[in-house]
């Protein structure tokens, strides 16, 4: 069935949450350089947060249906390439782009953000969507937006 | 600048398209197909724009804005069946895109003159599920 889109343009947010560990660590660094600069996040044992990660969907309405994007299709999506890979891992360890990348939240968002575009026209290209913003939240009281 | 001012309303909703069979509904709109209905505790977060006027310090007076959302939104839609007791919802599926898209259209009127402009209209269906919509 073919998609009639209306002139209506929204936004759509979805909300998923992820526990993983870290470790900020430089070795190009001194041990009190990584003290220093990365704080408590140095702590050579590594430690762990509970993301919580928004992911906004933007486009024009599906008139027929009264809905901008299939929730479960980007669910789908979300947990195959971002929450299957990254929940109850070792960031620095278990996930490939960080043996060379430090796995700050900053890194973290743009990890996710590349993850979904490059995704995203097979799952939502023909649809006309967008993946408007990515935000993660490191802890409540730190978050971190990113326009992919 | 900006304000925001969060309200809830609790309602019930089917999302079917009443010409498509129920297994068709039930594909597109999953367990929210389900002919009896079910519910949400709706938050709504509308967002004014304006200058502060320089006699009063406030863009648009919140209580009023209270007062607003209440009459608008809150009144005809808290503990109602949307299909049944809100129109447009008799002829209009009530997702949650079309109630934010509803929403705008009962409170744009409202901002059209004065020095508070309508931004964003936020619709949480639930605390993981939101729509915002900024006018055309």
């Amino acid at each position: 069935m073919s998609i009639t889109r209306g002139p209506e343009m929204l936004r759509l947010t979805r909300r998923y949450r992820f526990c993983a560990a870290h470790r900020l660590h430089s070795s190009a660094l001194s041990e009190s350089e990584n003290r220093e600069l990365y704080g408590k996040c140095n702590n050579p044992h590594g430690h762990g947060h509970d993301y919580l990660l928004e992911i906004t969907v933007a486009g024009p309405l599906e008139a027929r249906t009264g809905k901008l994007v299939n929730v479960s299709h980007l669910d789908r999506l979300v947990e195959t390439s971002i929450l299957n890979k990254l929940d109850h891992r070792d960031l620095n360890s278990e996930v490939p782009e960080f043996e060379a990348l430090m796995p700050t939240s900053e890194n973290l968002a743009l990890v996710i953000g590349r993850r979904l575009n490059d995704s995203w026209p097979a799952c939502f290209g023909a649809e006309g969507l967008s993946l408007d913003n990515v935000r993660l939240h490191e802890t409540g009281r730190n978050r971190f937006d990113l326009k992919p | 600048m900006y304000i925001t001012r969060r309200v809830e309303f609790s309602a019930s909703h089917v999302c079917a398209i009443p010409a498509y069979t129920e297994a068709e509904n039930r594909a597109i709109y999953g367990p929210a197909a389900n002919p009896r209905g079910h519910g949400h505790n709706y938050i709504l977060e509308v967002t004014l724009s304006g200058d502060p006027d320089p006699a009063t310090g406030m863009v648009f007076d919140l209580k009023r804005l209270k007062d607003v959302l209440n009459e608008t939104v809150v009144e005809p839609m808290d503990h109602r069946f949307l299909n049944y007791e809100v129109p447009p919802f008799d002829h209009v599926v009530p997702t949650t895109e079309n109630l934010a898209l509803e929403v705008w259209k009962r409170l744009q009127p409202k901002f059209e003159s004065g020095r508070a402009r309508l931004h964003n209209v936020r619709v949480y269906e639930t605390e993981d599920l939101y729509v915002d919509y900024s006018g055309s």
